[in-house]
């Protein structure tokens, strides 16, 4: 089958060393490998004290009194600060919704709800303070899914709302809702020779990034602040904290402190409004690190969901219908759930030509931890329940189930549920093919001549079998995830580029507030620079709010959006460069009025490869510098009734065959390897994109066998807060990750490109699942799955 | 919290009986997580690691005296022959970071049901060198697990040393966690041929209040063993001997459901395992078995 699309050229820097589409290394590298980076949680200043949260014992429960008097009287103590305690009228923040007090008001809402702040000058005097804060709890019934959520006598989670979705949601303990509705879907079962229906649950995964949230707070003269923080976004974070803390945004100064992984959960505030606080109360430096267990409630985590679906096909293997309803439980604050909502509607039937659809997605509020961002954000869900039934139908009708999706694959021109027409490659169909392609991993690998290799086995070390019970099992999976912020949110990035002359040499400065999270950022935006303006040497300035916003490290959409905005600031410093050039030489060489020139090594040259200057010579002892905002094309909101609308700006796809060995007898994995194909439009880095593939793939296969965060339906309690009981995949459980990269250009982005960091975890998880089902026969209808499932034990 | 370093045995010995509430620490793989998460906040913390000797081990005619500090990568190289059974218990300790760190001591002095090398001891059979500056005596491992975490130590005793009789028949471990590594056990299981004797003992970890042996279970094998001959026919044993050896193994368990799995599921791999461990040893015994112990 023909493919739409072909790989970006490059004319414009393409002689200079260390440009886009090079490996080049990342400079933090090493650094993190030998422990010496310096993550936010390393800050040190003198003379600085350690703030310390109180957090609720229960999850939902009026707070009837506070009691700080034996804190604030202990010995190392500088301040204790409740919610009476807060400087002005704005005691609540949120990414969309401001319903997140910054101290519990009255009531809390979830297990570890921040109560109470305390400042001493040892972290240890902190801690022990914060446990004398005496908090008398009058308990309330918890609502923990939707029937308790939508019960006639439900206790409002919030009362009194007045956010922009009150108007449209069944019911105030509903977050957001939408529905998507396109043809018709009673007249397509008509035409179905199949029908199949699922029921689905996802459990609750957590970002488990290995930096704890930190950051340090210290006073400023003017009466402002500087805040160093490890952030996913620098200026929504100063959005929210400056109305509380009663200054205007120029008085709180944000530099960005070394990240420790994100994956979404940093999206939202933790620390920052408290180290802040203190800060200001005291008058001294405060730094506030979270350990392992505080962190699991210190952020949001990825929403767990219901989704019921059904699939209607016809013999020759076309899809007539989907319908599917999606309950997510966002938990006891908005976050992001309205956005995540949008993305598991409009993305809810996968990569597939389907012409009648009923979409419904939701999100609850319950007293469940809050649930927000995680890398997939609402599609991953999609895609576990979606792929799922797409095996299921495949089965019932006798196709193959690489075939079937083959058979439904979209394309270049679909028409998406929303109405939206995809107007860039859609390769589905040809990154399953590539997928099934790749060579299967040998059998019985465990097997040699010196006995029995147990790593190579379900149970690896634990030796739990010698190949008794082991069966094998393959299973393929697509997905589709949107790229950059949606339904018409003005998602733009700055970017600030300096070209001057340092010790003789032309140097390129990159300055944008992009959160380095570790996706390699820095990286691509040093070889945006070389590219664009034929230096080598490039200086990346550290980020900072000194600069415009560079939006969030999230969505995939840094290398797009912010790589397009330094992408767009050196094309105009490269035109002022040129000017100047013209101005000073133009009079000596007629090619300056007359060829296209380009900027490489340093030098002025036409297309032809003749050089016409240094750029020594043309800038002397000038600066050209552009400070520029950058917007992708506009999106629209999706139509509340009916869910049209233009609402994406561009679509990323990735395929996976996954090859299980289950030892059946015990219901333990052994994932032997995970094939992925995905269309990456133009690798930048092709290393770090690799890199990102990989991660992407893992995190997705951590929530198909093992990754959960247990919670108690009575009492709405986090059951594993630690990584002793909340596991994620060790090296031995992460499979060999063969990867093949597709480039088909998108036009209408930035060198083509497409961002990559997400689709790898959409179809991780479900490609897992279907091939445990293959070796085991068993429906498995929830992810993680877990021995006890595989055993029915 | 006070922290007291003895340099000696004996100094070690004189501090405990003077604050028997002091917390003994070595390669603080259970205490420090304590600590940590603030589970515990001891009044006294005693570092034993300036005493060179607990970390040593002597081969003996019959027995092994295994220091109580001796890290299980130690064990892991060293000790394969005499006690394979804690050798491949060892493997599944946690990360080479903390297997180089901890010893079965610190399995031994918090006592947990999880403990890897629990089964692995109750299974060789063994007995808990523990000392006090009234003396010495040997615990025998049947008696030392006595509840949820609760030892058989005196306050003011320490454990000094852990006698193993050495291997005489193959020994077997597996264990079952949600990961394949760095896991800390759903349930775990210890067999052991003792062909001199002509006995088998178990152990089982994680599915009971206590590490624990399944006497039914070895009694119904020691019988059938005998009464078939096995033992000098190296006949092999037969499937509906394993499943009710495997049966009362499960019967055995008096597991609980927890965030690490449930007790339908403890009890049924405790089952297979005993199944699976009994065929790899008696294979062996037979010396069929090319290599069944497994190879890492």
């Amino acid at each position: 089958m023909p493919t739409n699309g072909a790989p970006t050229k490059i004319t414009q820097g393409s002689r200079t060393k260390g440009g886009i589409g090079e490996s080049t290394l990342r400079p933090d590298g090493t650094l993190k490998v030998t422990g010496e980076f310096a993550y936010s949680s390393d800050m040190w200043h003198e003379d600085m004290l350690w703030g310390q949260i109180l957090r609720s014992t229960v999850a939902h429960a009026e707070i009837v009194s506070i009691d700080t008097s034996e804190a604030l009287a202990t010995p190392g103590v500088y301040a204790v600060m409740t919610y009476d305690d807060l400087p002005t009228e704005v005691k609540n923040y949120g990414l969309e919704i401001q319903d997140t007090p910054v101290l519990a008001h009255g009531k809390v809402r979830h297990h570890g709800e921040p109560v109470a702040i305390v400042a001493a000058d040892h972290p240890e005097t902190a801690r022990r303070a914060a446990a004398k804060i005496k908090v008398d709890y009058r308990e309330l019934p918890v609502i923990t899914d939707e029937a308790s959520a939508t019960a006639p006598d439900a206790i409002l989670v919030h009362e009194n709302r007045d956010d922009h979705h009150i108007g449209h949601v069944p019911h105030p303990n509903i977050v957001h809702r939408q529905p998507i509705v396109r043809g018709d879907v009673g007249a397509a079962r008509e035409r179905a020779d199949v029908i199949v229906e699922g029921e689905y649950t996802f459990g609750m995964q957590d970002q488990a990034f290995l930096g704890p949230e930190s950051g340090l707070a210290v006073p400023d003269e003017d009466g402002g602040v500087h805040l160093y923080i490890a952030t996913q976004w620098l200026h929504s974070d100063l959005r929210q904290i400056a109305p509380v803390l009663g200054l205007p945004e120029s008085k709180v100064r944000m530099t960005l402190a070394g990240v420790g992984g994100a994956f979404g959960g940093r999206e939202d505030l933790s620390m920052q409004i408290h180290a802040c606080l203190l800060a200001l109360r005291t008058g001294k430096p405060v730094k506030i690190v979270y350990n392992r267990f505080e962190s699991f409630f210190g952020h949001v985590h990825r929403h767990p969901a219901k989704l019921h679906y059904e699939h209607g096909a016809t013999k020759d293997g076309k899809l007539t219908h989907v319908k599917c309803r999606i309950v997510l439980d966002g938990g006891a604050y908005a976050s992001a759930s309205p956005a995540v909502v949008g993305n598991a509607a409009s993305l809810g039937i996968g990569p597939y030509v389907v012409d009648d659809v009923e979409i419904e997605a939701l999100a609850l509020y319950t007293n469940n931890p809050p649930c927000g961002a995680m890398r997939g954000f609402g599609a991953v869900q999609a895609c576990f329940a979606y792929e799922a039934q797409m095996d299921k139908v495949a089965g019932q009708l006798g196709l193959d189930p690489v075939e079937f999706r083959r058979l439904n694959a979209m394309e270049q021109g679909t028409i998406m549920p929303t109405g939206q027409p995809v107007d860039s490659p859609a390769p589905v169909a040809e990154l399953l093919r590539r997928v099934k392609a790749m060579p299967m991993p040998p059998e019985r690998e465990w097997e040699s001549s010196e006995g029995v290799d147990v790593r190579q086995l379900p149970g690896g070390l634990s030796n739990t079998t010698h190949g008794e019970g082991v069966v094998r099992g393959v299973g393929y999976a697509v997905g589709i995830k949107n790229v950059g912020f949606s339904e018409g949110f003005d998602d733009y990035s700055t970017a600030r580029v300096r070209m001057e002359v340092v010790g003789g040499e032309p140097v390129a400065t990159v300055h944008t507030a992009m959160a380095e999270v570790g996706q390699g950022g820095v990286t691509v935006h040093a070889q945006i620079a070389r590219t664009e303006l034929g230096v080598t040497q490039v200086t990346i300035h550290p980020a900072d709010t000194q600069v415009g916003s560079a939006g969030s490290t999230s969505a995939s959409r840094q290398t797009y959006v912010t790589g397009g905005a330094v992408k767009n600031a050196c094309e105009l410093v490269r035109e002022k460069v040129l000017d100047l050039g013209r101005r000073k030489f133009g009079p000596y060489h007629p090619a300056w009025a007359t060829a296209e020139l380009l900027l490489e090594g340093g030098k002025v040259v036409t297309d032809g490869g003749e050089v016409l200057a240094g750029l020594v010579d043309v800038l002397e002892d000038e600066a050209v510098e552009v400070e520029e905002e950058w917007r992708h094309r506009p999106t629209e909101a999706f139509d509340l009734r009916t869910g049209q609308g233009n609402g994406h700006v561009q679509y990323s796809f990735a395929a996976h065959r996954a090859v299980v060995e289950v030892d059946t007898e015990l219901g333990l994995v052994k994932v032997i390897e995970l094939a992925c194909a995905q269309d990456v439009g133009k690798a930048l880095n092709p290393l770090s994109v690799i890199g990102q593939i990989q991660g992407g793939t893992t995190q997705g296969l951590g929530v198909a066998v093992m990754e959960e965060i247990v919670v108690d339906p009575k009492t709405a309690k986090v059951k594993n807060p630690s990584f002793t009981d909340y596991l994620i995949p060790t090296i031995l459980d992460t499979p060999t990750i063969p990867v093949d990269v597709l480039e088909l250009a998108d036009d209408h982005a930035p060198y083509g490109l497409r961002g990559v960091g997400e689709a790898p975890t959409l179809s991780s998880t479900p490609a897992v699942l279907a091939a445990i089902r293959k070796a085991t026969g068993l429906e498995l209808n929830r992810t993680p799955v877990r021995p006890e499932h595989l055993t029915g034990t | 919290m006070d922290f007291l370093r003895p340099a000696s045995w004996e100094e070690a010995l004189a501090a405990k009986a003077e604050h028997p509430t002091a917390v003994p620490i070595a390669g603080g793989t259970d205490v420090m997580v304590e600590i940590n998460f603030d589970h515990r906040r001891p009044e006294y913390l005693m570092d034993l690691n300036r005493i060179g000797d607990l970390s040593e081990w002597e081969v003996g005619e019959d027995s092994v005296r295994l220091g109580a500090s001796v890290p299980y990568s130690q064990i892991m190289e060293s000790l394969r022959a005499e006690l394979p059974g804690l050798a491949l218990a060892s493997h599944t300790v946690a990360s080479p970071q903390i297997r180089n760190r901890g010893g079965v001591g610190g399995n031994l002095g918090t006592a947990s049901p999880a403990g890897d090398a629990h089964p692995a001891l109750l299974a060789a059979g063994a007995e808990v060198e523990a000392e006090s500056v009234r003396g010495t005596r040997l615990i025998p491992i049947d008696e030392f697990y006595q509840g949820v975490k609760r030892n058989a130590l005196a306050p003011d005793e320490l454990i000094r040393a852990v006698h193993i009789k050495k291997a005489d028949g193959p020994q077997q471990f597996s264990k079952v966690g949600t990961r394949n590594a760095m896991v800390i056990a759903v349930c775990a299981f210890g067999l052991a041929l003792h062909p001199q004797t002509r006995t088998v003992r178990t152990g089982i970890g994680s599915a009971a209040p206590t590490p624990i042996r399944a006497r039914a279970a070895e009694e119904f094998l020691n019988a059938a063993l005998e009464e078939g001959g096995f033992w000098d026919n190296g006949k092999i044993i037969t499937p509906s001997v394993a499943r009710q050896f495997a049966d009362l193994c499960s019967a055995a368990c008096n597991p609980i459901d927890d965030v690490r799995g449930t007790a339908s599921y403890r009890r049924h791999a405790v089952g297979v395992m005993a199944r699976r461990t009994l065929t790899w040893t008696w294979e062996s015994y037979r010396g069929t078995a090319a290599r069944t112990e497994g190879v890492a």
